[in-house]
């Protein structure tokens, strides 16, 4: 730090004059609850490996869940998480660019790099709450069976995932949703899916080229099909029409993988979103000229690491969420 | 405050003129890494999963080990870990790789055999 500190007082909170390790107090500290955090989210990675182990032959495969790519039609496994994560590793560069310019004493230039880090951040987050609906609105729906196990359909000519909505058959009268203006109960009921296990069962048999996919996965890595017969048999089992995503049931498959999901990025969309509230007041701070009438950027430095962080454990999220 | 910056990554095989450069090199290879995992992950090659090393896909294992190589650049030249006092660089990675191998051996050796149990026992809970 700077020799010019006088105060007793100040100099105890800047850790003293003396740097242990080469490190000033402020960097060190940050590094401390970084090394913590990492720790936090190991513990929820190293969870999520143990529920997939434990449902090593029936866990979804991601590429099948995330599919989709904003203002387009069509499956395109991948391709919209690997440009998220090239938009945060692009905002890691411009944020270790401010740093290097804070170090030459650049003003102008650490404004308008931790100006691009704050806009990387928040279209980040933007997209994550782009994935996080359409996770939750779900794509083609599923039955659920007595023991919590998902089935899906497929079209047998194309090998396509067919859509409830492809083959169920409206059956007049069924019931409708329970709105509070009709009932002596002044409530509304919860979501009503969009076709009942008896019209989805009636589409199916009405539609031969319908077959149901079950959560196992066969020896090459793909979910089973079964025949006409077989798929007949295990709808006797559906309970219930499962769309979208809860934390209680999700078209997906193993009902574990939705809340891993949602803890995992969830946690992780909170870092970003803090990350870039940090960011933006060390901006307003650099725009008034705080550190350079301090004298140094370090500041920025501090908040550079606990961004890249944030890069860093979305690498690790990328990977064992969507990759492995 | 580290000013020094060491320019050179590869161990030595890639050195850059300033800062800024090494910035932009690091970032040309994080994202060359990224792709080749999405391509990898998007064709998925027979002959890398088919073949199983150590209980897991051969697959698999790239894209633990990519991870780890991003990892490393992301901390060793973006949070400048590379110009840090190495005791105090090896206090911080060492501690954490330690807890995570260990917390990592547990729960999957503990999760594989809960697979067994269900696999093998007498109650049906895939119905």
């Amino acid at each position: 730090m700077n020799s010019t500190i006088t105060s007793t007082e100040e100099n105890v909170w800047g850790g003293g004059d003396n740097q242990p390790l080469g490190a000033s107090y402020g960097k060190m500290m940050m590094w401390f609850f970084l090394v913590s955090d990492a720790l936090t989210f190991s513990g929820f990675l190293a969870a999520y490996g143990f529920s997939r182990f434990k449902f090593i032959e029936t866990w979804p495969i991601a590429d099948e869940v995330f599919t989709h790519v904003p203002f387009t039609h069509g499956s395109y496994p991948m391709i919209y998480v690997a440009l998220m994560t090239f938009i945060l590793i692009m905002s890691s560069v411009t944020m270790v660019l401010a740093v290097d310019a804070g170090h030459k004493m650049q003003k102008n230039k650490v404004i308008w790099y931790m100006f691009l880090t704050v806009i990387g951040g928040a279209i980040f987050v933007g997209s994550q709450a782009w994935e996080w609906n359409t996770f939750i609105k779900g794509d083609k729906g599923a039955l659920e069976t007595k023991g919590g196990r998902i089935l899906q359909f497929v079209k047998a000519d194309s090998g396509e995932r067919a859509a409830l909505k492809d083959f169920a058959i409206t059956i007049p009268g069924e019931r409708v949703e329970h709105e509070n203006k009709n009932g002596v109960w002044f409530y509304d009921e919860g979501y009503v899916p969009s076709y009942s296990v008896k019209e989805v069962v009636k589409g199916f048999k009405a539609n031969s080229n319908i077959l149901v996919r079950t959560e196992t996965i066969n020896e090459e890595g793909h979910k089973t099909l079964l025949s006409r017969g077989e798929s007949l048999k295990k709808l006797e089992n559906a309970t219930q029409v499962v769309e979208g995503a809860n934390l209680i049931h999700n078209e997906y498959g193993s009902r574990l993988f939705g809340d891993f999901f949602f803890f995992i990025t969830g946690f992780h969309g909170f870092h970003v979103l803090s990350g870039v509230i940090i960011n933006l007041i060390i901006f307003f701070n650099v725009v008034i000229g705080t550190y350079e009438r301090r004298g140094h950027y370090e500041m920025v430095e501090k908040v550079g690491l606990y961004w890249h962080f944030v890069d860093l454990v979305w690498v690790f999220v990328f990977t064992f969420f969507y990759l492995v | 405050m580290a000013h020094e910056h060491k320019l050179e990554i590869f161990r030595g095989l890639l050195k850059f003129k300033n800062n800024t450069q090494k910035i932009w090199g690091v970032l040309i290879f994080l994202s060359l890494v990224t792709a080749v995992e999405v391509v990898l992950g998007i064709i998925k090659p027979e002959s890398l999963t088919g073949t199983s090393v150590l209980g897991m896909k051969l697959l698999n294992w790239i894209f633990i080990i990519l991870t780890l190589v991003k990892a490393y650049y992301i901390a060793w030249d973006f949070m400048h870990l590379r110009d840090e006092k190495s005791a105090f660089r090896r206090a911080l990675v060492w501690t954490p790789i330690f807890l995570v191998i260990y917390l990592v051996f547990i729960l999957l050796t503990e999760a594989d055999y809960i697979y067994e149990v269900y696999k093998d026992g007498f109650v049906t809970w895939n119905f």
